[in-house]
C-alpha cells in the first residue's frame, strides 16, 4: 500500500517534471508578451464600434480576457499594502487582491477610454536570459510632446510571465497606492481599507451607470 | 445666451466655488497625516481645496469647451508653439544638467520648428527624428543634487516643492511668454497656454479622479514620483526590487519620496509604525 502511495507521488513528481520543462519552453519572453498583448487590444479597440462608442462593459471584459491573465494581483496587493501585509488574515488578504484587482480594472478601462492612435515604441529588454526579475519599457509617441514612458515590473512565474508593478511616466501604481492604504489602515484597520476600497468602486460603477445612461 | 446671463452664470459659479473654498479650507487644516515629506500638510490641503473649487467652477469647464469647440488641428498648433518657444530654455537647462547633444536637439528643434514649422505650430522637428525633452530649472538643480525639500502646494500653480518652486521663479522669469510686451497679448497668450494645458489634461485628472481613495495624496505622491522620474530622465536610481512572494514577510519597498534620500542598496527590513513616520 505504502509503496503503491509511494510510486505514484513518483510518477505525479515526474509528470510535473516533464510538464514544467515543457512548459518553460513555451514561456513567452517578457518582452514579446507585452508588444502582442498591447498590441492584440489596441487592434481590438479600434476595429469594435461597441468601445469606441464608449460600451464601458465590452473594455473591461476585454481587460478581464486578455490583460489580467498577465498580471500578479497578490504581488501587487501585497506590495500596495506593505508592511500591513504580514497582519492580514487570509480572508482579509482575499478580500483586498479582489478589491484592489476591481479598483485597477476600472481604471484601467478609463485609460483605454482615453486612447486616441498614438504610437507605440517597443524598447529592446536589457536583461540576461536568467534574469527572472525584469523592466519591460514601452513609450507612447505623441507629437508636439515628450512621449510617455510606461514600464512593466515583471516576475517570471511557472505559468509564465507575470506584472506586479506599472510605472506610467516614472510613477509606480504601487508605491502611489501604499502611502494611501497606509493612511487608511492607520484610521480604520485592514477592514477600514477593505471598506474604503469597496465604496469606492461601487461609486466608480453607479458613475459609469449614469454616464451610459447619458449617451 | 445673452452675455448678461452667461454673467449670472458666471458668478453663481464663482460664488459656488468661493464657498466651496472655504469648506475645503476648513476641511483642510483639519486633517493631516505627519508624513515627513509634506510638513505643511494642513496649509497644503486648504490650497488645495482652493484650486479644486476653482477647476471644477471654471478650469474644467473652460478647457472642455475649448477642447469641444476649437477643432483638434488648432488645439495641436496651440500646443505646438508654447512647446517651441519652451524648447529654447529646455535647451539651456540640458546645457546646465551636462547634456550638450539634449542641448543640441533642443535648439535643433526650435530653429526648424520656428522657420518650417512656420513659428512652431508644426512640429517638424519631430518628424525628423529630433525628439522633445522636457527640461527646468527645478530638474536642474535636482540633478545638481538639491533635495526636494518640504512639499508645497501653491494657488493656482497646483504641486510643488521648495526647489521646484526656485526652480519656478528661474523658470517664469526667462520665460518669453511672461517678458512678452504689450501686456494685452502678454494677458491672452499666458491665459492661451494655461488653457490649452488643462484641456490636455481633462483625460489624465478624469483617471485620478477615479483612481485616488485620497486625491490629495494620490496627487502629492504621483508628483513627487514624477519629479524624481523626470530628473533623472526616466531612470532614477532604484532599491533593488523584485515581486513579494507568497508566505514571506512583505519587503518594507521604500516609499515613493523616501527612495530620494536613500543610497541605491536600501535596508529592507521592516518598519515600525514608529519609525516610518516622525512623531
Amino acid at each position: 500500500m505504502r509503496l503503491a502511495a509511494c510510486a505514484a507521488s513518483l510518477v505525479a513528481a515526474a509528470a510535473f517534471a516533464l510538464g514544467a520543462t515543457g512548459r518553460a519552453q513555451d514561456i513567452v519572453p517578457p518582452d514579446v508578451l507585452v508588444k502582442n498583448v498591447t498590441l492584440e487590444v489596441v487592434d481590438i479597440i479600434k476595429s469594435d464600434k461597441d468601445i469606441q462608442a464608449g460600451d464601458r462593459r465590452k473594455v473591461i471584459g476585454l481587460i478581464e480576457t486578455k490583460v489580467l491573465p498577465h498580471f500578479n494581483f497578490e504581488a501587487m496587493t501585497a506590495s500596495a499594502v506593505g508592511r500591513h501585509w504580514t497582519k492580514a488574515t487570509p480572508e482579509q488578504r482575499a478580500r483586498l487582491i479582489e478589491e484592489f484587482r476591481t479598483l485597477l480594472v476600472r481604471t484601467y478601462a478609463s485609460s483605454i477610454a482615453a486612447y486616441r492612435d498614438q504610437k507605440f515604441d517597443f524598447r529592446p529588454l536589457r536583461a540576461k536570459p536568467t534574469d527572472t526579475d525584469v523592466t519591460v519599457t514601452v513609450r507612447i509617441l505623441q507629437p508636439g510632446a515628450e512621449p510617455i514612458q510606461l514600464e512593466y515590473d515583471m516576475e517570471k512565474r511557472p505559468g509564465g510571465w507575470k506584472v506586479w508593478d506599472v510605472r506610467i511616466a516614472g510613477i509606480s501604481l504601487v508605491a502611489n497606492y501604499r502611502t494611501e492604504f497606509d493612511n487608511q489602515v492607520r484610521n480604520g484597520g485592514i477592514d477600514g481599507l477593505i471598506k474604503t476600497l469597496q465604496a469606492k468602486n461601487r461609486s466608480l460603477d453607479r458613475g459609469a451607470a449614469t454616464a451610459e445612461r447619458k449617451l | 445666451m445673452t452675455v448678461a446671463r452667461l454673467g449670472v452664470r458666471w458668478g453663481a459659479r464663482l460664488r459656488r466655488a468661493a464657498a466651496a473654498a472655504l469648506v475645503a479650507v476648513a476641511a483642510g487644516c483639519a486633517t493631516t497625516n505627519g508624513d515627513p515629506r509634506d510638513p505643511i500638510e494642513g496649509f497644503n490641503r486648504a490650497m488645495f481645496g482652493f484650486n479644486e473649487a476653482f477647476d471644477e467652477a471654471i478650469g474644467k469647464p473652460v478647457a472642455t469647451a475649448y477642447r469641444d469647440v476649437i477643432p483638434d488641428p488648432v488645439r495641436t498648433w496651440v500646443r505646438n508653439f508654447f512647446g517651441n518657444i519652451a524648447d529654447l530654455f529646455i535647451g539651456v537647462n540640458s546645457l546646465l544638467q551636462g547634456k550638450p547633444l539634449d542641448a543640441a536637439t533642443d535648439w535643433a528643434r526650435f530653429a526648424f520648428n520656428t522657420t518650417l514649422g512656420l513659428l512652431g505650430i508644426n512640429d517638424v522637428a519631430s518628424e525628423m527624428g529630433f525628439e522633445k525633452h522636457d527640461e527646468d530649472f527645478g530638474q536642474t538643480f535636482g540633478r545638481w543634487g538639491a533635495p526636494d525639500g518640504a512639499y508645497i502646494v501653491w494657488p493656482f500653480l497646483g504641486s510643488s516643492t521648495v526647489r521646484d518652486t526656485v526652480g519656478l521663479v528661474f523658470d517664469i522669469g526667462l520665460d518669453p511668454v511672461w517678458r512678452h510686451k504689450p501686456q494685452d497679448a502678454r494677458r491672452f497668450m499666458l491665459g492661451l497656454r494655461a488653457l490649452g494645458r488643462r484641456a490636455d489634461l481633462l483625460d489624465a485628472s478624469r483617471i485620478l479622479e477615479e483612481a485616488a481613495l485620497d486625491k490629495y495624496v494620490f496627487q502629492r505622491d504621483a508628483y513627487l514620483q514624477r519629479r524624481r522620474s523626470l530628473i533623472h530622465d526616466g531612470n532614477p536610481p532604484r532599491a533593488e526590487r523584485r515581486a513579494p512572494r507568497a508566505g514571506e514577510a512583505v519587503p518594507e519597498l521604500p516609499r515613493a519620496a523616501s527612495v530620494l534620500e536613500e543610497p541605491a542598496a536600501a535596508p529592507r527590513e521592516l518598519n515600525s509604525t514608529g519609525s516610518a513616520r516622525g512623531t
